[in-house]
């Protein structure tokens, strides 16, 4: 085997352009196959980034303005989102729906602990809503708002990581008061989200925001998550017609008003992005598997034409004593070898590259509803070895059946070739 | 005397286009250490008869018997088996390896023989040594001149020791003044107990051997004694 080595290395080392050839065919293929791998996740990546952790399954509504004249209104009334939206909704859609929660919308507030300042968006917030937003709350750093809060109107804050350190610094937050508008809350948390480390939004109770802000019973709009009743679009469709009619009547406004009730639902984004997702899967193998391919047809015509220009030289080894066997061998093993090597620069390169990418593409940096197109654009290792080892099969398999016409020619038509 | 090599009503056609009957029950006995020369015009069917006597070609009817063993419908694998360690073989065109430094040619019979890189090494320089080509030893096949590739090609075929050289015009490609050296060689060897069969056009070369071969259109016209080395160019009747 030794021996066998030298030889091929031997061979290798005099004919270098055809072993860069093959070599350059095999890496090649490799090093883009992976790039493609790479990119297709990280594409995907950045989609599921933009959901994070918060709930696949939830739905907000808002008031939109009439534009159908109904039982007696004109038209561009504006519809009210109020308590009452959130009890029906709880009462009458309980089947399809695991719960509701109100929100009010505090807008901008500029948020101060002594000289430091920052400006968050607040609002006044359920328990329920750190599930929603995919919220963490880690060990030692407080607690979201609880049902106590809301019940007591409790003057409490839960606010961001990086709030947190642009109001605290390194000092401890919970207990703590931060003025708000002139108004002091207690800080009771820190969160986080991951992949949005700049989300700053901070978090009151629902009551405390009502009252402190005078609110009445408007709410600025409301959550509900789907249940597990709801899990394709024909289910999702049918619901949301449902919904939207009921909707209409409590507000009597007309079942074909589709600008009463403005809704998003989180579902819908999933779905679409599953299904971009499965396009791009679909996209980056049939491209990947060409690219594999025309690696493939690379390193078959390059064995198909080394073994041709070496017919003759078959047949010297032949005429000295080499068994068909030993020289089928020698092709087969220089084959493996040059795939292997290559197609191992070509891995490296490739997994080096879309590393370097991922670093490259960080998560979005532009606050917590910024959209992530591209993250983490690597591939599983696993999946680049086995396209390698597929290539240097394949290489062999190239090797292997051009070597075997070759070593079948009779050695005197070998040795009169060309 | 024991017959190295017997022939015996040996039969070959070629089937490429028109079936081409050339060689045409050909007998003959060469017996160990002889020195043969094959003559014959061109098509007579020379080159054929010294590849099949060297395993690189195969016949059709008759018996070839080498060291006492038929030789016929061999696997690939025990022909090469046999032409490792029975023939060496001397081209008209050398036949190196272009990639191969002259050492490395030499010493390839031995690859197949599974000796290892350094001894078979060692024993190339030898030969190359014996050869005058020492120097040599680490030029490709195209630094050298013709009379130096063919004395490397002889290297190659003494290495592995074997019973028979055959060469197949060694001198065809060189000057007279190289293809003078190089028979000198094949000679030499020759005295140290080889049998040699040399295919040639040249009368010169010819005369340098002990028994002439005359083939015509595929039989053995005449064998000659040449052991008085008087072979005269008025019997040259193979240019035509
Ligand atoms: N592979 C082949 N296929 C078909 N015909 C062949 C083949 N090899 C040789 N021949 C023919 O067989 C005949 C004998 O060829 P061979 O090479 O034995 O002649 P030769 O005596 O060596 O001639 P030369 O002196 O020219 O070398 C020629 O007519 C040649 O054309
Ligand atoms: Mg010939």
């Amino acid at each position: 085997m030794i021996s066998l080595l030298h030889e091929i290395l031997n061979t290798i080392r005099q004919n270098k352009m055809r072993t860069f050839l093959t070599g350059f065919a095999v890496a090649w293929g490799i090093f883009m196959l992976i790039v493609l791998l790479g990119s297709g996740n990280g594409l995907k990546n950045g989609f599921t980034s933009n959901f994070g952790d918060r709930l696949m399954n939830v739905v907000n509504i808002w008031g939109g303005r009439t534009n159908i004249p109904y039982a007696g209104f004109q038209s561009g009334r504006r519809i009210y989102i109020a308590d009452r939206d959130v009890k029906f909704t709880a009462d009458e859609f309980d089947r399809d729906i695991n719960f509701v929660i109100g929100n009010v919308s505090l807008g901008s507030k500029n948020i101060s602990n002594g000289a430091e300042y920052l400006t968050s968006s607040m609002t006044g917030v359920s328990p329920e809503r750190i599930i929603v937003d995919g919220a963490k709350i880690a060990q030692g750093n407080g607690r979201f708002i609880n049902d106590l809060d809301i019940r007591e109107k409790r003057k409490v804050i839960v606010i961001s990581e990086r709030a947190k350190d642009i109001l605290f610094k390194n000092q401890p937050a919970i207990g703590k008061l931060v003025n708000v508008a002139g108004i002091m809350y207690t800080v009771v948390g820190v969160y986080y989200i991951e992949n949005r480390q700049d989300a700053t939004s901070s978090y009151i109770p629902l009551s405390t925001a009502k009252i402190v802000y005078n609110r009445g019973i408007n709410l600025s709009n409301f959550t509900f998550t789907l249940n597990e009743n709801i899990y394709d679009k024909e289910t999702n469709d049918e619901f949301m017609s449902g919904y939207r009619k009921r909707f209409a009547q409590v507000h009597q406004v007309s079942p074909d008003d589709e600008n009463a009730m403005w809704y998003w639902n989180r579902f819908e984004d999933y779905l679409q992005m599953a299904n971009a997702s499965k396009y791009i899967n679909i996209a980056v193998w049939i491209i990947g598997i060409f690219t594999l391919l025309s690696g493939i047809v690379g390193v078959s015509n390059i064995m198909l034409i080394t073994v041709r220009e070496r017919t003759r030289e078959f047949g010297i080894r032949k005429s000295i004593g080499a068994s068909p066997w030993s020289i089928l061998k020698l092709v087969i093993v220089e084959s493996v070898f040059i795939t292997t090597i290559f197609g191992y620069i070509g891995l490296v390169c490739g997994v080096g590259i879309t590393e370097f990418a991922s670093q490259f593409f960080q998560p979005s940096s532009a606050g917590s509803d910024s959209f992530n197109a591209f993250l983490n654009p690597t591939v599983d290792i696993n999946i680049a070895v086995q396209a390698t080892l597929l290539l240097i099969i394949a290489g062999t398999v190239a090797g292997f059946f051009p070597a075997l016409k070759a070593v079948k020619i009779k050695t005197i038509e070998a040795l009169n070739n060309k | 005397m024991s017959a190295i090599i017997r022939l015996k009503n040996i039969n070959k056609t070629y089937y490429n286009g028109a079936p081409l009957h050339v060689l045409k029950g050909i007998d003959m006995e060469i017996n160990k250490g002889e020195f043969v020369s094959i003559m014959g015009a061109s098509g007579s069917g020379k080159s054929t008869l010294l590849n099949i006597l060297g395993i690189l070609d195969n016949y059709d009817t008759g018996e070839y018997c080498l060291n006492d063993v038929l030789i016929k419908n061999l696997s690939e694998t025990r022909a090469a088996y046999f032409r490792n360690k029975l023939i060496g073989f001397i081209f008209q065109s050398f036949n190196l390896i272009s990639f191969k430094n002259a050492m490395e040619n030499v010493a390839l019979p031995l690859y197949y023989q599974k000796m290892g890189r350094k001894t078979r090494n060692k024993l190339a320089l030898e030969y190359l040594d014996k050869l005058g080509l020492k120097e040599w030893a680490h030029h490709m096949p195209n630094e050298l001149s013709g009379g130096q590739k063919q004395r490397v090609a002889i290297a190659r075929a003494l290495i592995s020791k074997p019973q028979i050289i055959l060469a197949d015009e060694p001198t065809g490609a060189l000057d007279s003044k190289t293809s003078a050296e190089v028979l000198e060689v094949l000679k030499k060897v020759n005295k140290t107990g080889m049998t040699m069969i040399i295919v040639t056009h040249e009368s010169g070369v010819a005369n340098q051997t002990n028994k002439i071969i005359r083939l015509k259109d595929g039989v053995i016209e005449k064998i000659e004694d040449n052991s008085e080395h008087k072979f005269s160019n008025f019997s040259v009747e193979n240019i035509k």
